[in-house]
């Protein structure tokens, strides 16, 4: 079983990104959980084809202790199972405690059985505080990819996130497999992420071209392998599926420095 | 060698280099040669601090009779902040919450979720239970990560019920000990309670009891005593004190302050909102009692009150003389440590002087600079990141109630003589080659017992087995051993009494445990038998 988490910065589609590329994998046969760690609870939407399962910690907090996987886990496209760890809302509690303990609790249930070939973490935005490490700690999530694209922001939050993983790498054993260029056509794009990574010691894993098909799928509650399996943009998941199934290149990243960093957007990102 | 730097010398550099600043032994009577104290605790020595949420609830608050004071938290802090201390409190109309431990019981859930609507809900069931005319709400160390609005569930809570609600965020973790809390609590009573209640002006011999938190009936004694002489006790904080009497606090004439530590903030904000003078007074110990009685009825300056208090002296300690007598025949000449507090282990070396007994270490957990050097020192002590982290409120005066009881001139001549805001603190009052430690440990409290073996030990129940196992009289002066009072006239002789009875049933020291008399420790060389 891989266990593989996703980070990015908030807004850059890492939802989005790991459902797409988990229908690639499901086309392929694999057996798949998606867990989502964020407490808007949105994370599973396209593969269920809509909102759909009462979140962990609302059931936790509805049902108790006595609580049945059934009651949370769902299955959707190509029969990807489908978790949401939930928490409170905007403003109050504590996510990253929630999504401790839902983890946690689906240890307990018993969700992560034999059969699974991947378990896909979606955790939200920036590693604000441990409970968003959760996922790459105590020898979870073995393998994190990095949702950017070449806007100077997204960079500097994979570069926290390369931080993050830089620390847990030596006690869990945790690994950078790559960074996911979803791009934004900014200038220069693939250049920059793709130098970055670099500089990080890992790679650009694949680049997802910038495609309206994304959104028209999205507005169906569908991938867009689901929506419309011929268009370009269901090939450019597949590959990126393809690519992280025969993923062997496994890093602990080397985070740049500040400096390094506005360097590396001054030489590739002004087109003169 | 002296005991300080024997001490000392058994430290690593970076712990000396701290704990060197905190511990002091007298070279010359009547000095003061300084000392570091209100600093974080070296991380790992065993310290017998408490935390923020103690001072607050513990200490201010808890005695509250009439309050339900509410532990926003895992269960745990509510419970063992409940009883132990031993402030009691008698309601005459039977409704006493003191023999009630309010928590929200918070569980992983309410941290995820946030608090705030299980507080609601446990305010609605106190309510509707208990019906109290006051709500305290007590926040403890997750309410404060989490973030969870109490002052706007305490406002809510008021228009709801038409109650008073009050939030304290007195989180575990603020500040270096206890001492936070006290701040914390003293700016909430006089921010919402002191001054709201509407009762005439009091007669002329009026006070209120600062600092006196009737550990096993402590304040009833001072109260009886002042009573007697034809005292009005206004209001008491907080022990056996009420939400209705401290609402007319601002009524009295005269403020004392028994506990400096915990309630200067206060004496300090009523003098400057209401004009109301405040004296440093101890009514632990016989000599100090009867100096307190005196200033007193100096502060009134009346001829009838000096000679009322002077008969009432005259009266209680012959009551008693036999009794004093007695037992200082069986306490003379016998040595003391004291760790206690951050005012205690001053008061209680005047009350064990009483009957002969000498202190040669004292400390404190929590106390600053004031505490040990006296008042003087305030304005020298510099603010660091931990003292900044506390809220300081100022007060105006409120022209409505402010009122001076003694002109300028009058307060400049009275001043000469009594302790008008004034506190010397502990340090000049020792003798030469005691020693004085700031937030002492286990370690060092073993060390000093090894060097000065003192024949009673006086601390808290962290440390109180340490110190008998080793043979060592010790008594808690936090609970008093389940007994008490202890102060006053009569509380002295209570004392002498349970101190005589341990120090002639030195049970303990008749004790050779086995590791005294045969190696308990096994063990082979490194390389196998060869």
């Amino acid at each position: 079983m891989r266990q593989v988490a996703i980070y990015g910065k908030g807004g850059i589609g890492k939802s989005t990104t790991t459902q797409n590329l988990n229908a690639g994998l499901g086309e392929m046969g694999k057996n798949i959980m998606i867990v989502g760690c964020d407490p808007k609870a949105d994370s599973t939407r396209l593969i269920l084809g809509g909102l759909a399962q009462q979140t962990v910690l609302d059931t936790l907090r509805e049902e108790g202790d006595d609580i049945d996987l059934d009651f949370v886990m769902k299955r959707g496209f190509k029969g990807i199972r489908c978790v949401e760890s939930g928490g409170p809302e905007p403003g109050v509690g504590c996510a990253g405690r929630g999504i401790i303990t839902s983890i946690g609790l689906l240890e307990r249930l018993g969700a992560y059985t034999e059969d699974l070939d991947y378990v896909f973490y979606d955790v939200l935005g920036d590693v604000v505080c441990g409970g968003f490490a959760m996922p790459i700690r105590e020898g979870k999530a073995q393998e994190i990819y990095i949702v950017a694209s070449g806007e100077m922001m997204a960079l500097y939050a994979a570069n926290n996130i390369s931080k993050g993983i830089q620390k847990y790498a030596n006690t869990g054993g945790v690994r950078l497999g790559g960074i996911i260029c979803n791009s934004r056509k900014v200038d220069g794009e693939a250049e920059l992420v793709e130098a970055f990574a670099k500089e990080l010691g890992s790679q650009m894993i694949h680049f997802v071209p910038r495609d309206n098909m994304v959104q028209r799928a999205e507005i169906n509650k569908k991938t867009v392998i689901d929506y419309d399996p011929t268009c370009n943009q269901a090939d450019e998941y597949r590959k990126l599926a393809k690519k992280i199934d025969e993923n062997d290149m496994f890093v602990i990243p080397k985070p740049l420095k500040q400096e390094r960093l506005e360097e590396l957007l001054m030489e590739h990102g002004i087109l003169d | 060698m002296d005991e300080r730097t024997k001490m000392l010398e058994k430290y690593s550099s970076r712990v000396y280099r701290n704990r060197k600043e905190h511990v002091i032994q007298i070279e010359e009577e009547g000095a003061n040669p300084g000392i570091m104290a209100n600093t974080r605790s070296v991380p790992g020595i065993m310290t017998n601090r408490g935390c923020c949420y103690a001072g607050c609830k513990g200490v201010v608050l808890g005695p509250l009779k009439d309050v339900a004071v509410i532990t926003h938290g895992p269960i745990g802090c509510g419970f063992y902040s409940w009883g132990t201390r031993r402030h009691k409190g008698k309601c005459e109309d039977g409704r006493n919450f003191l023999e009630y431990c309010f928590s929200t019981d918070m569980q992983e859930p309410d941290i995820v979720f946030g608090g705030e609507k299980k507080l609601k809900q446990a305010i609605a069931e106190t309510v509707e239970i208990f019906n109290p005319k006051c709500i305290m709400i007590c926040s403890t160390c997750p309410v404060g990560l989490i973030g969870d609005d109490i002052h706007a569930v305490a406002s809510w809570a008021e228009k709801e019920y038409g109650i008073k609600c009050i939030a304290f965020s007195c989180e575990g973790y603020k500040g270096v000990s206890q001492s936070g809390g006290h701040h914390i609590a003293n700016n909430g009573l006089m921010r919402h309670v002191i001054g709201t209640g509407d009762a005439p002006p009091a007669k002329r011999y009026s006070v209120n009891i600062l600092g006196e938190y009737n550990i096993g009936g402590d304040g009833w004694e001072t109260s009886r005593i002042l009573k007697r002489i034809g005292y009005d006790v206004i209001s008491v904080f907080t022990g056996d004190g009420s939400y209705e009497d401290i609402k007319n606090a601002h009524t009295a004439n005269l403020n004392l302050v028994q506990c400096h530590r915990s309630i200067n903030y206060i004496a300090e904000m009523m003098k400057t909102k209401y004009g109301i003078d405040w004296i440093k007074v101890n009514f632990i110990g016989l000599t100090a009692t009867c100096e307190s009685l005196r200033n007193m009825a100096k502060y009134f300056g009346d001829k009838e009150l000096i000679d009322r208090t002077e008969e009432v002296i005259a009266d209680e300690l012959a009551a008693i003389h036999d009794e004093v007598e007695y037992y200082k025949g069986k306490l003379k000449g016998k040595t003391a440590g004291i760790f206690v507090g951050g005012s205690r282990s001053h008061h209680y070396q005047n009350l064990l002087a009483d009957f002969g007994v000498e202190t040669v270490v004292a400390g404190y957990e929590f106390a600053h600079r004031d505490d040990y050097e006296g008042r003087e020192v305030i304005p020298d002590i510099k603010e660091d990141a931990d003292s900044k982290n506390i809220e300081q409120i100022t007060v105006e005066p409120d022209p409505s109630k402010y009122r001076e009881m003694l002109s300028p001139d009058e307060y400049e001549e009275k001043a000469k003589e009594i302790p008008l805001e004034q506190y010397k603190g502990m340090i000049r009052e020792m003798k030469k080659g005691a020693m004085v430690v700031d937030d002492f440990n286990h370690f060092e409290t073993e060390e000093l017992l090894k060097y000065y073996k003192p024949d009673l030990f006086f601390s808290g129940i962290k440390d109180k087995y340490v110190i008998q196992k080793s043979g060592v009289v010790s008594r808690q002066m936090h609970s008093y051993d389940y007994k008490g009072p202890y102060a006053g006239f009569k509380g002295a002789v209570n004392f002498a009494r349970d101190v005589a009875m341990s120090l002639y049933t030195p049970a303990w020291g008749f004790v050779t445990p086995p590791w005294k008399t045969k190696p308990m420790l096994q063990g082979k060389l490194a390389g196998g038998d060869k």
